[in-house]
């Protein structure tokens, strides 16, 4: 019955964490990009704008929702939860830590939901499910520039999730095993991936750019060519939630980067596990979001070129010679 | 208790939407429809014990082969192909094949050893990873290899279609 009730518990509040962070993100983004382009970023509502992501909130909630006359009113108000639902569901196995315990209560409690045998396979059969949300979301608006930014993001992902899957597969490989514990476990004492994966790294972090549709892969809502691609008929909370997932697409991203490779909790002793992933997670989104700022975008048939013809032969002589090397 | 109720929610979900997906006039709403089929079927499977072929399902059909769908149909003119039925009145033949197909299921069904299957052991749902791996590599090798071979030359076939020089 506890175990139920703690259950439970871990699920609502992993949801509100992971809910509240695009809060703060949209923040530091504006922030980041505001220091690198030489100037001050948001700076009127409160002290340095800390304030402005609640006004931002606040002024998406109260505008008008617009849907299209010619649009599928059905499919075009579900787009944005079927995009959102599967960036919430990956959280489902992803493990925070290892076991603490609770002061008080004197209880072990391990820091995921769930340790799924299958988690890492799981983790990428969901995250792909978030594709639809563009595709319906496009195709629903009923109007050119959506329809083409949803056909690219399905091309895109599609390609790209090869790739992507292709990189887990070397560090699946050494670590034997698909659950995400196991693979964090194995790399404790600084017997990190990325140091026998070096390939693989680059590979996943490539890919997974382009999974999450940052630049210099976001070509589903290039703004120079398709006015704001897949979303651009979305306006009040169903943007938001589009925003939402593209938030917590790129926190997962980070997450998964930080599990597979640069292992998990791992690191000196002076500071607990739970910290140092948290700043690990954090390093890489500041430098997702430095990226975003220092690259041009690519062109589409580039992007293709990049998928099909690099990464994923690389992928598949990485995935040859780790099998090599094991053997 | 709870699983049997969970069986029923995930089987009236996955026959009523696959009910929806011949019966929906707009193709993209079947494929919907069949995407939530897909994704109840992958439960059904978690509750059969096989967590490995859930998630497979969920991988390679519902994130991969349905996306293709779309992508294909939403090319298609939707007006136009949401006004033609798929099976028009008229045919009672085709009908009297479906009769004639339902009822051979049911007996095939109801004379096949499927009601010797014995229920999963309860809650064991780690492990099933690595058996079937080793099923896959030791006992089954030959159909396997067989299956990925007959892959292979639909993928070239795949390729050799779509060159332009050909069309």
């Amino acid at each position: 019955m506890i175990e139920l009730l703690l259950i439970g518990i871990k699920v609502v509040v992993v949801t509100l964490i992971v809910f509240a962070l695009p809060l703060p993100l949209t923040y530091i983004e504006r922030k980041v990009a505001g220091h690198i382009q030489v100037r001050l970023g948001p700076y009127r509502v409160g002290p340095h704008g800390i304030l402005q992501p609640f006004a931002d909130m606040v002024k998406l909630m109260f505008k008008e929702d617009i849907i299209p006359a010619k649009a599928d009113p059905w499919l075009f108000r579900i787009a944005p939860v079927i995009a959102m639902v599967p960036a919430f569901v990956v959280f489902a196995t992803i493990p925070f830590g290892e076991k603490v315990t609770l002061p008080i209560l004197n209880y072990e409690v391990n820091l995921y939901i769930s340790n799924m045998d299958t988690g890492i396979l799981y983790i990428l059969a969901i995250a792909g499910l978030s594709v639809y949300g563009i595709i319906l979301g496009g195709w629903a608006s009923n109007s050119k520039y959506p329809l083409l930014g949803g056909l690219r993001s399905s091309a895109q992902m599609i390609s790209y999730e090869l790739a992507l899957s292709f990189a887990c597969i070397g560090v699946v490989m050494i670590v034997n095993s698909l659950s995400l514990v196991d693979i964090v476990k194995a790399q404790s004492g600084w017997h990190w991936n990325i140091l026998y994966q070096p390939v693989g790294f680059v590979i996943f972090f490539i890919a997974g750019l382009a999974e999450i549709n940052r630049i210099p892969f976001d070509l589903p809502e290039d703004e120079g060519t398709l006015g704001a691609g897949y979303h651009a008929e979305y306006s009040s909370m169903r943007f938001a939630f589009f925003m939402l997932t593209e938030y917590v697409a790129m926190v997962s991203m980070s997450i998964l980067i930080v599990l597979l490779f640069l292992g998990g909790w791992d690191g000196p002793a002076f500071l607990p596990g739970i910290v140092w992933f948290l700043l690990k997670v954090a390093m890489l989104i500041y430098i997702i979001i430095w990226t975003r700022f220092t690259y041009p975008r690519y062109r589409y048939d580039q992007l293709m070129s990049i998928g099909w013809k690099i990464l994923l032969p690389l992928s598949l002589a990485n995935i040859l010679i780790t099998g090599l090397v094991i053997i | 208790m709870a699983e049997q109720i969970f069986f029923f929610v995930f089987a009236i979900l996955a026959v009523g939407s696959a009910i929806a997906v011949v019966s929906l006039r707009n193709p993209v709403h079947s494929v919907i429809s069949l995407m939530v089929c897909f994704l109840q079927m992958a439960a059904l499977f978690v509750m059969l014990r096989s967590p490995f072929i859930a998630v497979v399902q969920v991988f390679v059909y519902v994130g991969a082969v349905l996306v293709l769908f779309l992508f294909v149909i939403m090319m298609l003119d939707i007006a136009k192909a949401g006004m033609e039925r798929f099976v028009s009145g008229g045919k009672l033949w085709v009908i009297a094949l479906l009769g004639a197909l339902l009822l051979e299921m049911v007996l095939m069904i109801s004379r096949s050893r499927l009601s010797a299957i014995t229920a999963p052991a309860a809650g064991r749902l780690t492990g099933t990873v690595r058996e079937v791996g080793e099923a896959l590599f030791t006992k089954y090798i030959l159909p396997f290899e067989v299956v990925s071979l007959i892959l292979l030359v639909a993928l070239l076939g795949a390729i050799v279609l779509g060159r332009k020089e050909l069309r």
